[in-house]
């Protein structure tokens, strides 16, 4: 598989180390997710070139060097589509002005006009100056001018920060359409752990300039010793098929390693279900009388204290992998060890877009 | 017409030292104005200085300096006799130098404020849509500085509309070479002439505080769209 290799080890500018040597998989969407000043957007612009002071030793697009100790390409010559957390339109030309920017400087011919404009919705708006449209309407034309580029990577660095929850969401949406039909490998920078589940295939935690962990979404979601189990926000994340369809009362069976969860849905478009760690509560025996609906049947493989008040357990429904997270005092009180058979009780679960 | 014959060639020679002057004004300054914009350190502060001179200096002192740089005796001033075969003092080629210099100023400086207020942020957008150097500042600098070009490039004509202390020194008074208005006007103020003066004078008042007010008015020192 073709990647994006990147080595660069220096003090930067805002006064952290960057210290990284890693390679990343120039496919799907993989997320960048760490706290601010953990060196995310140094990471984007040393790939975009952007930085004159932060000079990679190795940065490799696929077979293309842009950067290496001899070699510096500079950023209009990289290909690389940049969409940045303002939209940095351009005031003075309409959105079609804007997007022809781009497009005329795109060398070869890359993905079709038309087709980037219905991904993101954009016919409306093209005699619109960017100073009448609407921060997220500002975004989405930012993202199809960075397409338009005819880029062979995309960056993209919290493209949903200064936008409200609906307009972060046609955004998610628009970018999730974008990754699907045209294959383009995205770099997604975010602070925000909902946002990468929603997005995301491969996932790397980025900590003071270093890279911590990285791996595919849904293993990374599932394991306890990474930043990522400490977060409140802390999900795991699992690969479901869909069964029966309860008309009645509306929920649809969602089957998981031979157990069934229901949910209310109406469609089974989604196949990845993010189940909050704090949703989660455990039980020895199978629970009656309880109005909770969704209850599987686990074995603790992992234990980890994330606080003294907190801990975060693993819980093994197979192959795949739930989080719970409960107090020390109950853990203490159930007497719990590792290898025991537990039953997860699930209160609250989120269908995922399809990928 | 009110005015006398040698009167409209006053009035035709300063326009024309007006437009030279502003047009090379603008083609040096552009690129003045946009290295001091980006760089910092002491010999930008030095340059900067420099460029700032004539607005505090009297116009006799850099007119005196001027004068005796370009006499024919001088490499500036042999070097010109040399290639044109003409002297250079005393001429109009003189004055467009002085004007330039003296002007220089004016527009520099609201060149570079121009140059300061387009973000970085977006040239880095336009770098990474393909935009070169050369071709962000001609798509992107320049559109959306359009408004100050054109303050800068008034400002650098009407301030050598008004130039006499440094014409005086470098120009002398030759009609139809270096006998601008200013000049003329303060020969017939000399020659107790203040009829014509007073012409001449509110002349110059009403073309510059027109100038200024279409400037003030439509441009009111900001830019952008």
């Amino acid at each position: 598989m073709s990647t994006l290799e990147l080595r660069v080890a220096q003090r930067t500018e805002s006064g952290f180390y960057l210290d990284i040597d890693t390679a990343f998989p120039l496919r799907g969407v993989t997320a960048l997710l760490g706290a601010s000043a953990s060196g995310k957007t140094s990471v984007l612009d040393c790939i975009a070139g952007l930085r004159k002071d932060l000079r990679a030793a190795l940065l490799r697009c696929g077979e293309v060097v842009w950067q290496d100790r001899r070699r510096h390409t500079p950023p209009w010559e990289r290909r690389v589509g940049y969409v940045f957390q303002d939209a940095r339109l351009f005031p003075h030309l309409s959105v079609a002005g804007n997007l022809r920017y781009a497009e005329s400087r795109a060398g070869e011919p890359g993905l079709a006009r038309e087709q980037v404009l219905r991904w993101l919705d954009l016919a409306a708006l093209l005699t619109r100056l960017p100073a009448t449209l609407s921060a997220g309407q500002q975004q989405r034309v930012a993202i199809a001018r960075a397409l338009l580029r005819n880029p062979r990577l995309l960056l993209l660095d919290e493209p949903l920060a200064n936008l409200d929850r609906p307009a972060a969401a046609e955004i998610l949406r628009c970018l999730g359409l974008v990754s699907r039909e045209s294959g383009l490998p995205m770099i997604y920078v975010s602070h925000q752990i909902e946002e990468v589940c929603a997005i995301a295939d491969h996932l790397v935690l980025l900590e003071a300039g270093a890279i911590r962990a990285q791996g595919p979404l849904l293993d990374m979601a599932g394991r306890v010793d990474t930043r990522l189990a400490e977060d409140e926000a802390a999900a795991a994340i699992l690969r479901v098929e869909a069964g029966a369809y309860d008309a009645r009362y509306r929920l649809m069976e969602l089957r998981v390693e031979g157990q069934s969860l229901w949910v209310s849905a109406a469609a089974a478009a989604h196949r990845r279900l993010r189940i909050p760690a704090r949703d989660v509560s455990v039980c020895r025996e199978r629970a009656r009388g309880s109005s909770i609906l969704n209850i599987l049947e686990t074995r603790i493989v992992e234990m980890r204290e994330i606080s003294p008040a907190h801990c975060v357990l693993r819980l093994s429904l197979g192959e795949q992998h739930l989080l719970a997270r409960i107090t020390c005092r109950s853990r203490d009180e159930l007497a719990l060890q590792v290898g025991e058979r537990l039953f997860a009780q699930i209160k609250s679960t989120a269908l995922l877009a399809a990928r | 017409m009110l005015l006398s014959p040698a009167e409209w060639q006053a009035v035709a020679l300063t326009l024309r030292l007006a437009a030279v002057s502003t047009l090379i004004l603008m083609a040096v300054g552009t690129p003045l104005a946009w290295w001091l914009a980006h760089r910092r350190g002491s010999l930008a502060a030095l340059v900067e200085a420099l460029v700032a001179l004539p607005l505090i200096l009297p116009p006799t002192v850099l007119g005196f300096y001027l004068l005796i740089a370009l006499a024919p005796g001088t490499p500036v001033g042999a070097f010109w006799e040399f290639a044109t075969g003409r002297q250079l003092a005393f001429s109009f080629p003189a004055l467009v130098i002085g004007s330039v210099i003296y002007s220089l100023p004016f527009v520099v400086q609201p060149l570079r404020q121009a140059f300061l207020a387009i973000p970085q942020s977006l040239r880095d957008a336009a770098a990474t849509l393909g935009a070169g150097p050369r071709d962000q500042f001609l798509s992107l600098v320049l559109p959306l500085c359009a408004r100050r070009f054109v303050v800068a490039a008034s400002l650098g004509f009407a301030h050598t509309l008004g130039e006499f202390g440094v014409i005086l020194m470098i120009g002398g008074n030759i009609p139809g070479e270096t006998q601008v208005l200013s000049i003329l006007l303060f020969e017939h103020v000399e020659a107790m002439e203040y009829g014509r003066a007073n012409r001449l004078a509110s002349g110059l008042v009403a073309f510059s505080l027109v100038l200024l007010f279409l400037l003030y008015r439509k441009h009111g020192w900001r830019i952008g769209p």
